[in-house]
């Protein structure tokens, strides 16, 4: 069969009638076979999608949305998952039973697919133009000429500059929302009828998010798609969805029109979700603005300047260096939370990394009014002590063959402060503080749920009764109700101990609701910072403004017509020697209220 | 590109002097005596005295590693103590063979390697997977030797359908070439194997899938280069390890290369002649080392040659 006949093919079993549903998936059940039998991931989900519906599933981790997804596509990862019971009709075809070789001609055809990580999504070791190409040769008979042409098409249908361009481009030489719109533009390409999106914005930056999710909205009102997005955040699904799919454990336990579940959700479960949805303004958890205290300070920094060199050359001379921290100032005081935003490359975690001593940096940096920079061995070690981390990957930054009692216990031991006895003793209490079971030191890391880590992790930090804790996107891997429940534990920690903490984050609500004060950075320095209620009562830099716009939020009622829209991409920090950045100079606008002019 | 390429070329000439050093460093130390050999059992003291000194074996290290090192520089290898000849003709003979004999037994590991990781890796957890891994872990582990003679019982002598040994057709290669191939293959089917998994679970392997392309088109088109990655740097390490078999599989089968020369000279300790082999074989690992990393940017964008 030629390519053009097996495109006719499909197409003639697509759904023609303006009045029947695009999909309509009864009784799906979905197992995974595991060591002890197989296991039910999704049970008997029914719901049918609309022609040019935009249907949410909502839902947190484990709630079996992605399986549901890759069910749609025939791509569940076999043998392993496999559908059980029930069936996916498209048209008259059952999706769930179709074979692989009839499979593959709707695939990407009729129904197409964008992932969450597009940082990962594109094979690296061939160019833009030729992954588009390849799609759309795959179910047309166009020639390779007539295929770049509709490639170029689509390129510009999702707003890329230069698509002739960007064709010949590699996807390492993109930034994560260009290619995610380049797999927009894969996806779309064939004018599919149905798109699935799974968590398209989550793995972007705030202000890409909402560009890419207008771009969605904008090509799903021309082209009349059926858009099936998978997300865990309620904010977008405030944005995007004209119904609501809520799935807990493999299993929906509400739907219903977005307005209608955003105003009254049926289940308590939905009515949770959306309770722990950090949102701007006063929303749920947001603390008491404090009076800045007058105490000396726990950390200072003074015109740090973190640069990274690179080599190149017959000699290997530096040619060319990222600024990676250009000059920035700050200080915390005991019992404050310090918020460092900004979108990734800004420089903050480069920031992180420098306080806690884990870079070479330039610059000042006092810990308990101690300089680090003129310290022995010795004496540096003690001082690190006050400084502890908590990362953003729960799953990666524990040891996965160690207990994690031992994991606790480990920073006592390497600074000699307690023996093994008395550790013992210590993390039970830890444990205990941070609200994990005692009987779970003796347990491996994969034993535990994503939020039940970043206890752990918190829990290793405070071992050492640090007077700062740096958390570098502490909750940003967790789920919304995980997330709430993290920030409620850093709360009460710092109440209870008076510990500070340089709070990193990309997530202006969840920023919102538990800083003191908020530091904005952008291209390495600090262009605004004041007090959280200056802030975002007030923001005054421009960028400051974008971020804050850029949250989704959680309310149907509120959704935006035109998301803020970039200037075009944020400028490399890159340059070459001798070709310094401009200071930016900051100045008071009142109240300790400081933007950069 | 061309900064690059000259930093590399003279980072090469700097492991070849140290090679240098280090090899006629231990021949120098070796218990044997390369003048014992040249002039016999019932030479006098005085003739073996007046051989010692005409080789100029009496001086002492530096100054002997220093003449040598300005020979070498231009152009000189010296001459064998025993065949009577140029070292660099010597080698300049027999390098051909030698060269075909390695390419051959590359192109062998490959396919056999490349194909058996593939398919044991597209197959993974199955009969076929696991029968391959026994296969090419029966390959890693058996000697050289072994593998040599058995291939000459079964191929030549049994069934006649490779010659014994000799040089000059491609039937003559095929059974030399695979017993030095036997041996990588196995190390090439685990890491293709590895890193094909590895680079089958890739998001961007589930995009290409999600595509609709063809099972086959996602497998070499997509996984392929990517999983190959790897492989192509150990191939420029591999060079060295075949050597070491090409000595002794040149002797097995009669291959009339400088694996033959230099087991000859080590038994009669001709140094001129192992110091010229060894510099050779090191010229040919730098150079095929540098030919990976100069290949791996043609398949992979994101690395660039600085």
């Amino acid at each position: 069969m030629s390519t053009g006949e097996i495109n006719r093919a499909a197409g003639a079993s697509a759904p023609a009638a303006a009045g029947k549903p695009v999909l309509d998936v009864s009784g799906l059940t979905i197992s995974v076979r595991g060591e002890d039998g197989a296991r039910d991931v999704v049970r008997d989900l029914s719901f049918t999608l609309a022609r040019g519906e935009t249907l949410c599933i909502a839902g947190e981790s484990g709630s079996g949305k992605s399986m549901t997804s890759l069910a749609i596509m025939g791509l569940l990862p076999q043998p392993a998952a496999y559908v059980s019971a029930g069936s996916i009709l498209f048209g008259d075809l059952d999706l769930a039973r179709l074979e692989e070789g009839r499979m593959r001609r709707i695939r990407g055809n009729r129904v197409a697919m964008i992932f969450q990580e597009p940082m990962t999504s594109l094979n690296p070791v061939l160019s833009i133009g030729r992954q588009l190409v390849e799609a759309i040769e795959t179910h047309t008979a166009l020639s390779r000429s007539q295929a770049r042409e509709k490639a170029i098409e689509a390129l510009r249908a999702v707003r890329i500059s230069e698509a002739e361009t960007r064709m010949k481009q590699f996807p390492h030489e993109l930034s994560g929302g260009m290619r995610q719109r380049v797999m927009i533009a894969m996806a779309l390409a064939l004018d599919p009828d149905i798109l699935i999106a799974d968590e398209p914005t989550t793995a972007l930056d705030v202000t890409v998010q909402g560009e890419v999710l207008e771009l969605l909205r904008d090509l799903q009102r021309s082209r009349g798609t059926s858009i099936i997005l998978i997300t865990h955040d309620m904010g977008v699904v405030a944005e995007m969805a004209d119904r609501v799919i809520v799935m807990r454990d493999g299993a929906m336990i509400e739907n219903g029109r977005t307005e209608k579940i955003f105003k009254a959700p049926a289940t308590e479960y939905t009515t949770a979700l959306l309770a722990a949805v950090p949102r701007i303004g006063g929303g749920s958890g947001r603390q008491e603005s404090r009076p800045p205290g007058s105490a000396e300070p726990v950390a200072s920094v003074s015109d740090l300047q973190v640069r990274f060199d690179l080599r190149g050359g017959l000699l290997g001379r530096v040619q060319r260096r990222v600024h990676a921290v250009e000059g920035v100032s700050f200080s915390i005081r005991p019992n404050e939370t310090l918020a460092l935003v900004g979108e990734s490359g800004c420089g903050k975690s480069t920031t992180a990394k420098a306080l806690a001593g884990l870079i070479p940096y330039a610059g000042d940096i006092r810990v308990g009014g101690r300089d680090l920079a003129g310290l022995g061995k010795d004496e540096r070690k003690a001082v690190r002590r006050e400084v502890q981390m908590v990362f953003q990957d729960p799953f990666a930054s524990l040891d996965p063959r160690m207990r994690v009692g031992d994991l606790v216990a480990e920073p006592l031991i390497i600074h000699k402060i307690a023996t093994r006895r008395e550790c013992r003793d210590r993390v039970a209490a830890l444990f205990e503080r941070v609200g994990l079971p005692a009987d779970g030191m003796e347990r491996y890391p994969h034993e535990f749920s994503g939020g039940q880590r970043q206890r752990i992790c918190i829990a290793r930090a405070l071992a050492l009764r640090p007077r700062l804790v740096i958390a570098d996107e502490s909750v940003s891997a967790l789920d919304v109700s995980v997330q709430a429940r993290v920030l409620e534990l850093l709360r009460e920690l710092q109440q209870d101990l008076g510990v500070a903490y340089l709070f990193i984050s990309h997530d202006m609500a969840v920023v919102e609701n538990i800083s003191d004060r908020v530091a904005v950075m952008y291209l390495g320095q600090i262009v605004e910072t004041g007090t959280r209620d200056q802030v975002f009562s007030n923001p005054a830099h421009p960028y400051t403004q974008r971020l804050i716009d850029a949250v989704p939020i959680p309310d149907p009622a509120r959704r935006r017509a035109r998301f803020s829209r970039m200037d075009g991409e944020i400028p490399s920090p890159t340059r070459a020697v001798g070709d310094e950045p401009q200071r930016v100079v900051l100045r008071d606008i009142g109240g300790g209220h400081l933007v950069a002019a | 590109m061309i900064s690059y390429l000259g930093r590399r070329i003279i980072q090469s000439i700097l492991i070849l002097l140290g090679i240098s050093l280090i090899t006629f460093a231990l021949l120098y130390l070796l218990p044997a005596d390369p003048v014992r050999q040249i002039a016999g059992r019932s030479a006098t003291p005085a003739t073996v005295e007046s051989i010692r000194r005409q080789l100029g074996l009496d001086q002492p290290f530096l100054v002997q590693y220093g003449r040598y090192l300005w020979s070498l520089l231009q152009g000189d290898l010296g001459r064998s103590y025993i065949q009577r000849s140029e070292v660099s003709q010597l080698i300049v003979a027999r390098l051909p063979a030698t060269l075909l004999l390695m390419l051959g037994a590359i192109v062998f590991e490959l396919l056999i390697g490349l194909t058996m990781g593939i398919v044991a890796a597209v197959r993974r957890g199955t009969r076929t997977d696991q029968s391959l891994m026994v296969v090419s872990f029966i390959g890693v582990s058996a000697p050289q030797f072994v593998v040599g003679l058995l291939l000459l019982y079964v191929f030549a002598v049994k069934l006649g359908w490779f010659p014994i040994g000799g040089y000059g057709t491609f039937s003559h290669l095929v059974l030399p070439a695979l017993t030095v191939a036997v041996m990588s293959s196995g190390w090439y089917a685990r890491m293709m194997r590895s890193s094909m998994i590895d680079v089958l679970r890739q998001d961007y392997i589930r995009t290409a899938r999600a595509k609709g392309l063809a099972r086959a088109t996602v497998l070499l088109r997509h996984a392929l280069p990517n999983a190959i990655l790897p492989i192509i740097a150990m191939i420029g390490i591999d060079i060295g390890i075949l050597m070491g078999g090409i000595v002794v599989v040149e002797s097995v089968f009669g291959w009339p290369g400088i694996g033959q020369l230099v087991w000859q000279a080590i038994q009669r300790v001709d140094i001129p002649i192992i110091m010229g082999v060894t510099l050779v074989s090191a010229l040919a690992i730098v150079l095929g080392n540098l030919l990976a990393d100069i290949i791996a940017p043609l398949i992979d964008p994101r690395i660039k040659l600085r």
